[in-house]
């Protein structure tokens, strides 16, 4: 095949070989429609205006392999010890993009909800993703989407039925370990809430032995009429690594999304977060949280369509950023013609403790409709002083102080997080990352 | 004769490039309340705050002591150690950092300054406990983020008893009467006279004179232009309340 560079041909030379689903001809179509896109487009480069300030030369440079199914082994009290802390919940655990079955709380089926590995699936009943399996996601999206399409090997399906909650979050833990060549993982996940059927699901992505692997992760969501779901994502990657994720929803009437989205690990991080409310009474909220230092680069792009009248959504991103660490923050919300009546609301808040860290946030309104509330605001700035004097002024010294607030700033994203395991350990997770760690816990 | 607990002498500060105060002078004893009024930027909160040690401000001239000791030098929480307090007029909200825990903190960074202990838990939430009944706060409260999502009232009653918590030898306090309505305002003025001590001075900055119906203030004074222009008993506040501050000027202006 002739590809539009040589990266994108050495990629595609690299990763082929058999894949789950290859026996379905729509599956097979897929992929290999996916990898006709992959080559014409090859890796976003920063010609194109939404990878503007985020370089993917780093990754192009660098020869990833297809990590083989064999290799999904890890110690179980090394995996254990990665977990969300006292967190009841449903498990997948995935090594280096594969299922590992040995480490996972297995299939699960009862009368709320079905949970599948991808790999599974694609196995045995591939035809029952139809329309469903790229469908929110378009394969075009990106190169990256083209190439999670085109390779994607494992991940999960979770299947929510009708007017039913699902009590246990679900956590699927992804974890990327040290192998001896960097290698590529292109999880698929697939969320699909039947008609008021409600849950929690957590994407856990973290990085074991500094390893300099590239996640290429895509996740769709389909929520029906009323269905409400509230989806983390965690990224906390090797300080080495790459991290791609794209997020795709798809919200029908009165339906509700949480989307909460921490980064904090990996060398380059981009994620995309594109929900399209389709009918009256969607509502959506993005809640996320960047914490990056050293030379990280972390890139968000979310994407909010107002497709009908009533439909709201609330976001709010904070960074804190430090060292010479650099981020990117680009907000699009859109709304349709016909799209009365909409609320939208978007912040984002950064916090800049170097001189040399750097954010780039834009907000990007584009609303076609007059009766409607859209507010957007960013804030980049250090410390509020007058705060810093308030504490300062009750005895607290100087450096315990500047600590308090940082962690206040963080906390103001992870008070919205549902899932109260989650938020311990994230509060306990940014205290330890602060300077004076040991001084600050006696505050919280 | 004893020496003033907090001395005011020749103060002169400017913030950035204006000049707020000009040559203020103000003796307050310990056991005394004193009322520190005066028209909008007339400097009172100014001087609010470079008492308890707010840097935006450069002090060019004069000097200020707390018990002998020159205020100007210590950084904020050494004030905070030394025993001075500030209720603040606009309470900070700091999300995630806990109501009780800062308290708690703040009581033990005083002990340990003082070279005592850590305070016994029992003993300081009974304290707590008690003093949160005085100024009418309910006990959720403590479990809650330092000022977030209290009222205005909320955050003023809240100041008041940090004050009584940490016992302060000097107390400034920074328009805590605004905002308030009658009952809130009943409630900090209990908090304010129940402070009163032999070995304790307090300060109260306010515009207006509502606030002293119900604290007695031992000595007024009135403030214009960074200066203190004319001092009196209790019964200036009521004159100012009749004449307003025009008045004070009117007389300035005639004597000059």
């Amino acid at each position: 095949m002739k590809a539009v560079d040589e990266t994108a041909t050495r990629m595609l030379d690299r990763l082929q070989g058999e894949r789950p689903g290859d026996a379905s001809d729509w599956i097979a179509g897929l992929r290999r429609d996916a990898v006709a896109r992959f080559a014409e487009m090859g890796l976003p480069n920063q010609r194109i205006e939404d990878w503007k300030y985020t370089s993917t030369k780093a990754i192009a440079k660098r020869d990833f392999a297809r990590p083989d199914a064999a290799g999904a082994t890890a110690d179980a009290n090394r995996i254990e010890a990665l977990r969300v802390p006292d967190l009841d919940a449903h498990r997948l655990v995935f090594i280096n993009g594969h299922y590992a079955a040995a480490l996972s709380d297995g299939e699960m089926t009862d009368d709320a909800v079905r949970v599948r590995n991808l790999a599974q699936v694609l196995a045995e009943d591939p035809d029952a993703l139809k329309d469903r399996l790229a469908d929110a996601a378009p394969a075009d999206f990106s190169g990256f989407t083209a190439l999670n399409t085109a390779f994607a090997e494992d991940g999960a399906v979770i299947e929510i039925a009708a007017d039913r909650r699902v009590e246990r979050p679900i956590e699927l833990l992804f974890v990327s370990t040290l192998r001896d060549e960097a290698i590529a993982a292109h999880p698929r996940i697939l969320i699909d809430a039947a008609h008021h059927g409600e849950a929690t699901i957590i994407e856990h992505y973290v990085g074991m032995d500094d390893p300099q692997n590239l996640t290429n992760a895509v996740t769709e969501v389909h929520l029906a009429e009323g269905a409400r779901v509230a989806h983390y994502r965690v990224q906390r990657e090797s300080r080495k690594g790459f991290h791609i994720g794209s997020v795709h929803v798809n919200q029908a009437a009165n339906s509700r999304l949480e989307q909460h989205n921490v980064q904090i690990g990996a060398a380059l991080c981009r994620t995309d977060i594109n929900t399209a409310l389709n009918a009256e009474g969607a509502e959506t909220l993005y809640n996320g949280l960047y914490l990056v230092n050293g030379r990280q680069h972390v890139d968000t792009h979310t994407r909010i369509n107002h497709n009908q009248p009533n439909t709201t959504s609330e976001e709010a991103y904070r960074g804190i950023l430090d060292g010479y660490a650099r981020g990117v923050f680009n907000g699009r919300v859109y709304v349709a013609p016909h799209a009365q009546k909409t609320a939208a609301y978007q912040s984002n808040d950064n916090l800049l403790l170097s001189g040399k860290a750097e954010i780039d946030t834009k907000p990007e309104l584009e609303i076609y409709a007059d009766d409607v509330v859209c507010t957007h605001g960013a804030t980049v700035g250090q410390l509020d002083t007058r705060a810093l004097f308030y504490l300062r002024s009750r005895g607290v010294d100087h450096e315990t102080a500047r600590g308090l607030l940082l962690y206040a700033f963080a906390e103001a994203a992870i008070e919205r997080m549902g899932v109260e395991p989650l938020r311990n350990w994230l509060q306990g997770f940014v205290i330890e990352e602060l300077p004076h760690a040991d001084r600050l816990q006696e505050f919280v | 004769m004893t020496e003033p607990m907090l001395k005011i002498t020749n103060l002169h500060a400017k913030a950035e490039d204006a000049e707020i105060l000009r040559g203020l002078n103000l003796e307050v004893n310990a056991g005394e309340v004193h009322a520190i009024m005066g028209p909008n930027g007339s400097g009172k909160s100014t001087l609010a705050h470079i008492l308890a040690g707010r840097d935006d401000y450069e002090v060019t001239e004069g000097s200020v002591t707390y018990k002998g000791q020159d205020l100007l030098e210590m950084e904020p929480e050494e004030r905070a150690h030394e025993g001075v307090f500030l209720a603040f007029q606009y309470p900070v909200e700091i999300p995630g950092v806990n109501n009780i825990y800062l308290l708690k903190s703040a009581v033990n960074a005083k002990r340990k300054h003082q070279g005592l202990g850590e305070i016994d838990s029992v003993d300081f939430l009974t304290d707590v406990k008690q003093k949160m009944k005085l100024m009418g706060m309910d006990e959720s409260f403590l479990k809650r983020s330092v000022n977030e999502g209290f009222s205005g009232g909320e955050k003023k009653r809240n100041e008041v008893f940090q004050m009584m918590v940490l016992e302060p030898g000097l107390c400034v306090m920074d328009e805590t009467d605004s905002g308030l309505d009658i009952d809130a305002l009943k409630i900090v003025a209990q908090g304010v006279e129940q402070m009163r001590s032999p070995d304790r001075a307090i300060v109260l900055v306010t515009h207006y004179q509502r606030l002293l119906d119900h604290i007695q203030p031992d000595r007024v004074h009135v403030l214009a232009r960074g200066q203190v222009l004319k001092s009196g008993d209790k019964q200036l506040a009521h004159e100012l309340e009749e004449h307003g501050y025009d008045w004070i000027r009117y007389e300035e202006a005639e004597s000059a």
